[in-house]
């Protein structure tokens, strides 16, 4: 397939893989922050083509795993409500709250709706003026800025029953968090290619100067990860700790300026907890004082409320790259996609989901060829 | 052949209601005017004109194969098919995975209060050109109508019987280490047109479901000697969960090279976009095949040659007799599991 095919070439991969091969002389811990990024690399088996020496951590970019447990018990509350038709991305819908996921909260009748963009709900809202919708703005710098349209417009079209129940996250801040964390073992980053195609990547200079950590922004598809990696380990290897795009296809300097705009009218940057790690400061969006008639947590009255997350699921060290999903007791034990303990086992981008799915066992036969 | 011409230009037969009423259930007149007019007319044949409570036949000599299937789709009506030709090339396809010559279908129809006539007489007509196309007769069938609210439109489910010509035993236990596995075409298209139908997603390109009896080429298959082990049609769950059926039943691991396997340009770029792997969507007129080392090429030469399998592609082989398992070697050359989708397929958020 175009664009696609061409960053998927066998003999390509290897060359690329062999020039990795050729410039580690050390260990090297890796961090590709983004979940994408995570399940290309178990999916197409790109950690198999490298060197021992290169140890690739798996970040907290899911946005689907750091939305905090009483976010999703709140989405929950919502969603049951009777007038409500609570829409969402698809796969928060299967994502453990403290008792039920949205999946269970739909058997028993609640009107919960897939939809692909912020906007659809936006014109469900308008269809149904009798209903309260809402929205389930979840999601990095990525679906920041269709969830700030959604909003836009819904302010625009006067909607008095539309609302967004909003845990937007941000990638620097979570990066920042990790770096200072005394069990950090982070050397460099593969920073999220689609996270800096809306946001540029100038915010990485003050990160890679402070904490001396090669950033380089990388793509998805299997040449762009070696790609990213060869570039990390030829700064790593040379000492250098510099910002640089290999993802400059989709990526420019500055990023999606009337994205960024619309992000800055809309939203006000908050603290947020994250699933799993804990309080970020300023390492979230919520929506900007003109906008609060549209906050579903102001509409509904819901009270904050600390649920705790079961003591047997170790998704924070995993979210950290503390642990690899296989190294925690209860993966594909007591916890998998059927029933999981924690949200990186059921999430598309989740670290533990992609283990479980595409490697459960540490040895898969080789296929003979055909 | 029937003597009418079924279309979807066929006159409605029922003018004076629009839509199908509770009283089209009831057991009065006006069912009575229902299953006459449009069941009796659209589907007959001298078994079924007997109008009564059972149809009874001289089965013909050899081993019987019976299935059943339910079909709930929506909407009723989508690229390249429909619930009617569904139910019937669905179930003509299960009796075909044993080596079954379909001969007689029975049909029920649960229809929600409301549907227009229109439709259900819509569904009806592509339900007998399928069948005419198959070679069966639906010769029994019963119709419920239920309160608005309480159905999706329309739900129909058929039961098939046929007949093994053959005295091959094709079952996942006859599967063996060496074996062939090969897929009979493309994959994907069906899911891919009934999410995009579904959710009004707009691609460039009208993907249209790969719909379609199968059972033919699969007779043919059996009659040319072919020594087939195992079949398996790759509806729900597609052709993740159908080779760790297999895999599982066979006790055996089974290897899979991505590249060999066929997938339509334009599914594979819808599933991408939406985070869907193509091995896991569902298909309705493709099936895999297991069958000795030594049939490959011949079996590829008789598949290529129907039209319904022209796509047909060699995927992989049975390795050995290990802990059940379907390993993947990848497009970039390395190795990992394909596993079976966890429950329904989500689309993700980015």
């Amino acid at each position: 397939m175009k664009y696609l095919d061409e960053y998927r070439d066998a003999g390509l991969a290897r060359q690329m893989a062999n020039e990795i091969h050729r410039l580690t002389t050390r260990n090297w811990n890796i961090m590709e922050v983004c979940g994408g990024q995570t399940h290309a690399i178990v999916k197409f088996g790109i950690d198999e083509l490298l060197p021992k020496h290169i140890n690739l951590i798996h970040g907290p970019g899911c946005p689907v795993c750091v939305t905090p447990l009483d976010i999703i018990d709140k989405a929950i509350e919502i969603a049951a409500r009777p007038n409500v038709i609570f829409t969402s991305f698809g796969d928060m819908l299967r994502v453990p709250g403290s008792k039920l996921d949205l999946l269970s909260v739909k058997a028993a009748g609640g009107d919960v709706r897939i939809v692909y963009s912020p906007l659809d709900a936006v014109k469900i809202a308008a269809q149904n003026p009798d209903r309260e919708v809402v929205f389930f703005g979840v999601g990095f710098e990525t679906t920041a800025p269709a969830t700030a349209m959604g909003i836009f417009q819904a302010a625009q079209m006067g909607l008095k029953n539309f609302s967004m129940l909003i845990s937007h996250v941000l990638v620097p801040p979570a990066m920042e968090a990790l770096l200072s964390s005394p069990i950090c073992r982070v050397q460099a980053f593969l920073a999220a290619g689609h996270v800096c195609s809306v946001m540029g990547f100038e915010e990485y200079f003050p990160v890679a100067a402070k904490y001396r950590v090669p950033i380089v922004v990388t793509g998805f598809e299997p040449l762009d990860i070696l790609q990213g990696i060869l570039m990390v380990v030829q700064q790593l290897e040379s000492g250098r700790a510099e910002v640089e795009n290999q993802y400059s296809r989709a990526v420019r300097r500055e990023g999606n300026q009337p994205a960024q705009a619309l992000m800055r009218q809309v939203f006000k940057v908050v603290h947020r907890r994250w699933r799993g790690i804990g309080q970020i400061p300023m390492s979230g969006l919520g929506l900007a004082e003109p906008y609060a008639a549209f906050d579903a947590e102001l509409r509904f009255g819901l009270a904050d409320h600390q649920v705790e997350e079961p003591a047997e699921c170790q998704s924070g060290l995993v979210l950290q790259g503390v642990k690899k999903p296989h190294e925690c007791p209860a993966f594909g034990q007591r916890c998998t996609p059927e029933h999981p303990l924690g949200a990186t086992m059921v999430s598309s981008e989740g670290a533990c989901a992609a283990y479980y799915r595409y490697r459960r066992q540490p040895a898969a036969a080789t296929a003979t060829s055909l | 052949m029937h003597p009418l011409e079924f279309n979807l230009s066929c006159p409605l037969p029922i003018q004076q209601y629009p839509n199908v009423l509770m009283a089209h259930g009831g057991g009065g007149k006006m069912m009575n005017q229902l299953l006459e007019t449009v069941f009796g007319r659209a589907f007959s044949n001298p078994l079924l004109d007997q109008r009564h409570d059972s149809a009874a036949f001289q089965p013909p000599p050899g081993r019987l194969a019976m299935t059943t299937d339910s079909y709930v789709v929506k909407p009723l009506f989508f690229p390249g098919g429909d619930i009617g030709s569904m139910a019937v090339h669905g179930t003509v396809n299960d009796l075909a995975m044993s080596g079954a010559r379909p001969l007689y279908l029975s049909t029920a129809f649960i229809i929600e209060e409301g549907l227009p006539m229109e439709t259900l007489w819509r569904v009806v007509c592509s339900m007998r050109g399928a069948a005419d196309r198959c070679q069966v007769q639906i010769i029994t069938g019963d119709t419920k109508v239920v309160d608005k609210g309480k159905g999706d439109g329309l739900f129909i489910n058929t039961t098939g019987i046929g007949v093994l010509e053959h005295s091959l035993t094709i079952t996942p236990q006859q599967v063996q280490p060496g074996d062939a596995i090969l897929v009979s075409g493309d994959l994907g298209r069906h899911g891919m047109a009934i999410m995009a139908a579904r959710e009004s997603l707009e691609f460039e390109s009208a993907i249209e479901s790969d719909s379609a009896p199968v059972h033919e080429v699969i007779l043919q298959l059996i009659q040319a000697g072919i020594k087939i082990h195992c079949l398996r049609d790759l509806t729900r769950g597609g052709l993740a969960s159908a080779l760790n059926e297999i895999a599982e039943a066979a006790k055996v691991r089974i290897a899979v090279t991505e590249t060999a396997v066929p997938i339509r340009e334009d599914v594979h770029g819808a599933c991408e976009i939406l985070g869907l792997d193509p091995f896991q969507v569902a298909n309705e007129g493709r099936f895999v095949a297991f069958v000795a080392a030594e049939d490959a090429e011949k079996t590829l030469e008789i598949m290529r040659q129907n039209a319904v399998s022209s796509g047909a592609a060699l995927i992989g082989n049975v390795t050995d007799r290990a802990e059940p398992m379907v390993v993947l070697r990848s497009r970039i050359g390395a190795s990992r599991i394909l596993d079976m989708a966890t429950g329904e397929q989500l689309p993700r958020i980015c």
